[in-house]
């Protein structure tokens, strides 16, 4: 089934996110939905920034649904929407949202497409604080 | 050869895309290795890849005149 994916400088529609996955051959939904915490590494955050190669990102977001839809065959829908532009503490920067037949593989898999996009999917956050900005990740 | 750059990459080499005079470098590996050569704050960074065509592109592959081509900072998306 075609994944719902996206990536969008407007703030995202969780409950839209949600709709999207839902069917009635699924009997669970999980979501993950990440936030703009007000604190990195000790420091206070006042915003974030996030830079995206979208053509990149969506390709590569594809591949790690596909790989989702390889390892849980059972796996009914999927949405995947992430945030750029700048952010305010407490904004949504991504949601994702599975749906499956029980809640077990529906757990893992949104566990395993977060984890993944984390470490594949081309986009990129600058942390402003009270005393300056930084790429993060970017250095050891 | 034209090259996109994105996140702390923009910032290290001052502007958005880099474009390299000919003959340009032949793989992935070649690219790397000039870039580094050149702006030595590359090579601080905790990963740097490049993308041809958007994929992840190995050291070895070929780099042809119509390819896409971008480097990759570590990202950091979720």
């Amino acid at each position: 089934m075609t994944p719902h994916l996206s990536i969008t400088d407007q703030p995202i529609d969780v409950a839209a996110a949600l709709a999207a996955v839902q069917t009635e051959a699924a009997g669970a939904v999980n979501s993950f939905i990440g936030t703009v915490r007000n604190q990195s590494g000790g420091r206070r955050v006042r915003r974030l920034h996030y830079e995206s190669y979208d053509s990149m990102a969506l390709t590569q977001l594809g591949h790690v649904v596909a790989q989702a839809y390889a390892k849980w065959p059972m796996l009914e829908k999927v949405a995947v929407v992430h945030r750029k532009g700048t952010l305010a503490l407490g904004d949504v920067a991504v949601v994702v949202a599975v749906a499956t037949p029980h809640r077990a593989e529906s757990f893992a898999a949104c566990q395993f497409i977060i984890d993944t996009l984390k470490q594949v999917v081309t986009i990129w956050k600058r942390e402003e604080y009270e005393d300056g900005t930084e790429w993060v990740a970017a250095h050891p | 050869m034209k090259i996109a750059l994105f996140g702390i990459t923009r910032d290290i080499v001052g502007q958005p895309t880099l474009e390299l005079p000919a003959p340009a470098p032949a793989t992935v590996g070649a690219l790397l290795d000039h870039l580094r050569a050149n702006y030595p704050a590359l090579g601080q960074l905790r990963s740097c890849a490049v993308a041809v065509n958007n994929e992840y592109a190995p050291a070895d592959q070929a780099l042809g005149p119509n390819d896409e081509i971008a480097l990759i900072p570590p990202v950091a998306g979720g």
